[in-house]
């Protein structure tokens, strides 16, 4: 009952120095407000409002109805006419416009003549992902023309296969990314907490009135790691409610399985925080070891691009990664109610790095504290 | 007690220097994060998926079930997956083994006789990855499109497109993200490694007390303020040199531009992020808050909101509207431009000119909390 009693009120102390602080606290949920409302917003690789230039030297009647279907698709939010080439490179260069058609004079007679008409689409490179996305919006439009055009005239066209999405029927980027923000913003919160925590107490001198107390270095990594937990409970539940009740996300596997995944995933955070403090002598260290941290495991998640599109070699290296593993859990439970077993099998790396990096934390407290 | 005098600007710079170089985190900071940030986001962040494991169920024995699902198992950009039973299928799907499924039929022989718009088959794709569902559906389709086209021409069928777009991408031909992606990283790591440099120096003056000792001194708020930015400016400009030069040499992204332009555009950005980190501090005084604040302030939204992965003109007009006060944005279309096309002052000079106008809001800003502080 001691051990426990002990462990309570080392908790209670660091909770009270972590909220006592008023810009302390505001740190704690303002970024997390914050980042819910402008990210979902932010954080899509849709093209909405892209604007196009057009450049038509045709006069035929082919060629001014696939710029009318062009203007009225809904795909662009402004048409640009532009009457020479020069034009265009400026449309394009000054990122006024995302693409550029260019319709030759010759166009419209080919058609007649039952050649190719040819249509020359420029695009902005340097966004190349958004401009493959809009040269399909481009085909799409082409494709709707020509079809339209053989049901005229009696002709069948090849047929186009059409495509269902599961878990997330629209595409939309919220219902993808809000799960996503929930396994890295708590990264951000609880490693920060546990990583500087200690560095600031060899500070200010505080942690040696702690070692020379009756405490063990375990019962203050204890101290250190339930305070950490629960921050990170914290701002995942409020991302949690954000989805579901804000941006309506669905929700479709179990709370619990998640709240599972989620205590593994915040130890093995804790873990790599409280490794990061012992090894730390400043709190600017601290800091910069757990940045040094954060930064490659949260890139290397799968938030910002899927982690099959790496080279093999560092899809590898990613393993030892907590926050590769818990993005697949919150996906796999929020939008997909993966299966027991797939959950586990992401939970299983996450036990084995908490007990690594916990083991070594307290390995590090021990040397330093002897 | 304005003016300044450089004899003294000098000491503080030469011990601001000293001070970098004995704390062996700013060293981290300055030379192996970068080349460490670089190396992550050269080969971690990519939007070109290559090959997309797809799964196929082809429940027609037919020849022309044969025949398409052979010419999806030939596509290099496909990783093809046979399952026997549909429910296994989606459970691989469910379970992130395969991110889409295409069902032969076993109608689908009888019915390629007389074809309509849509294609006899069923594809679907998983939703919960946007941008590699979108890549799965054209992908498929593309096959799809060719397959047909083949199968005309051997019946000697003409095939011919009334209307062929020939695309064209500026700048960059093979249109590979990284190219992009690549430059806009760079303003990341800089944004990082400006932002806290200088976020954690001030805030530990503070709170170790040397700031008010230095405020004491006949050190005038204008030396004081040149002696955080001067020496972190040049160690920025060596991160920065040393990232494109990463950039070009290892992970060989063309790099058209000059080093002047680089150097004009990356000094300004560079002042800009310092200054943030500068302003953080002195409002914070404090290392734990200054780290939290300056993560948030800087590095998010460098991430998010800078046009770096996600597109600023599909954002809802608000967000358009808060990308104009972060100086990543700048920098990023900046870099872009200057790796991709060149030197082109016609397309940098707007940006430079907007980064020149954060760095003096964000520098000043920094004047005026010192100020305050003194009083």
């Amino acid at each position: 009952m001691n051990f426990l009693n002990r462990i309570r009120s080392l908790i209670v102390k660091e909770l009270q120095s972590l909220l006592n602080d008023r810009s302390g606290r505001f740190l704690l949920f303002m970024p997390v407000i914050l980042q819910t409302v402008l990210f979902p917003a932010a954080a899509t690789l849709e093209v909405k409002h892209a604007s196009i230039a057009i450049y038509n030297e045709d006069q035929g009647k082919e060629s001014r109805e696939l710029v009318n279907r062009f203007a009225a698709s809904g795909a662009f939010s402004e048409v640009i006419p532009v009457t020479s080439q020069k034009q265009v490179e400026d449309v394009i260069g000054q990122r006024d416009a995302i693409v550029a058609v260019r319709i030759p004079e010759d166009f419209s007679r080919n058609i007649a003549r039952g050649e190719t008409g040819a249509v020359q689409v420029m695009m902005d490179g340097r966004r190349s992902n958004s401009a493959q996305i809009v040269f399909g919006y481009l085909q799409g439009i082409v494709d709707g023309y020509l079809s339209d055009r053989a049901e005229a005239d009696g002709r069948s066209m090849p047929s186009e296969i059409l495509t269902r999405y599961w878990f997330n029927p629209n595409l939309d980027y919220p219902n993808y990314i809000l799960p996503n923000l929930i396994a890295v913003i708590t990264t951000i919160g609880s490693l920060i907490v546990t990583a500087l925590s200690v560095a600031r107490e060899r500070e200010q001198g505080t942690f040696d009135q702690l070692l020379v107390s009756p405490l063990t270095p375990e019962m203050i990594m204890i101290g250190k790691a339930v305070p950490a937990m629960m921050v990170a409970f914290f701002q995942a539940t409020l991302i949690l409610l954000v989805a579901i009740f804000i941006y309506q996300v669905p929700f479709r596997g179990s709370l619990l399985l998640l709240y599972g995944g989620m205590f593994f995933y915040s130890l093995a955070l804790v873990g790599v925080g409280l490794l990061i403090s012992a090894v730390s002598s400043t709190q600017q260290q601290a800091f910069l070891g757990a940045f040094v941290f954060m930064m490659p495991a949260t890139l290397l998640s799968g938030f910002s691009s899927p982690v099959e599109n790496m080279p093999h070699w560092l899809q590898v290296m990613t393993w030892p990664n907590p926050v590769r593993h818990f993005v697949e859990i919150v996906k796999g439970v929020f939008l997909k109610d993966a299966s027991l077993e797939r959950i586990f099998s992401l939970i299983g790396p996450l036990v084995i790095i908490s007990a690594f990096t916990l083991t070594m934390a307290a390995i590090m407290f021990r040397r330093k504290t002897a | 007690m304005s003016g300044l005098s450089f004899r003294r600007l000098k000491a503080l710079c030469w011990k601001e220097t000293l001070q970098i170089f004995r704390d062996p985190s700013s060293n981290l900071i300055a030379f192996i994060l970068p080349v460490l940030m670089l190396f992550i986001f050269g080969y971690g962040i990519n939007l070109d998926s290559s090959k997309l494991r797809v799964g196929l169920l082809n429940e027609d024995s037919g020849h022309e079930a044969q025949a398409f699902s052979s010419a999806l198992t030939g596509s290099s950009y496909l990783e093809i997956h046979s399952f026997d039973s549909q429910e296994k299928m989606e459970r691989a799907m469910v379970d992130s083994q395969i991110r889409g499924f295409v069902i032969i039929p076993q109608d689908f022989s009888r019915k390629m006789q007389h074809t309509g718009a849509t294609a006899p088959l069923q594809l679907v794709a998983d939703g919960s990855e946007p941008n590699i569902a979108q890549f799965v559906s054209a992908t498929v389709n593309g096959v799809w499109q060719i397959w047909q086209a083949q199968r005309a021409e051997d019946r000697g069928q003409k095939v011919k497109r009334e209307i062929a777009l020939q695309p064209r991408y500026w700048f960059n031909p093979s249109a590979e993200s990284r190219n992009f992606l690549i430059p806009g990283s760079i303003t990341v790591i800089m944004t990082v490694i400006g932002a806290m440099l200088t976020s954690l120096v001030v805030a530990r003056e503070w709170e170790r007390g040397t700031m008010e000792a230095l405020l004491a001194s006949p050190v005038t708020r204008a030396e004081l303020l040149l002696s955080k930015i001067l020496p972190y400016y040049a160690l920025g400009m060596i991160s920065l040199m040393l990232c494109v030069a990463m950039a070009k040499w290892i992970l060989g992204v063309p790099f058209r531009g000059s080093l002047l332009a680089l150097w004009v555009l990356g000094s300004f950005f560079l002042l800009s992020v310092l200054g943030i980190g500068l302003a953080i501090s002195t409002a914070t005084r404090n290392q734990f808050n200054a780290a939290q604040a300056s993560l948030n302030a800087a590095f998010l939204p460098a991430m998010m909101l800078s046009g770096f992965i996600y597109e600023i003109s599909s954002m809802p007009v608000v967000l358009r509207g808060i990308t104009h006060i972060i100086p990543a944005r700048y920098f990023v279309a900046g870099m872009q431009t200057i790796f991709q096309a060149g030197s082109v002052w016609r397309l940098l000079w707007p940006e430079i000119l907007m980064l020149m106008v954060s760095s003096a809001v964000f520098i000043g800003l920094t004047a005026k909390l010192t100020k305050r502080r003194m009083e």
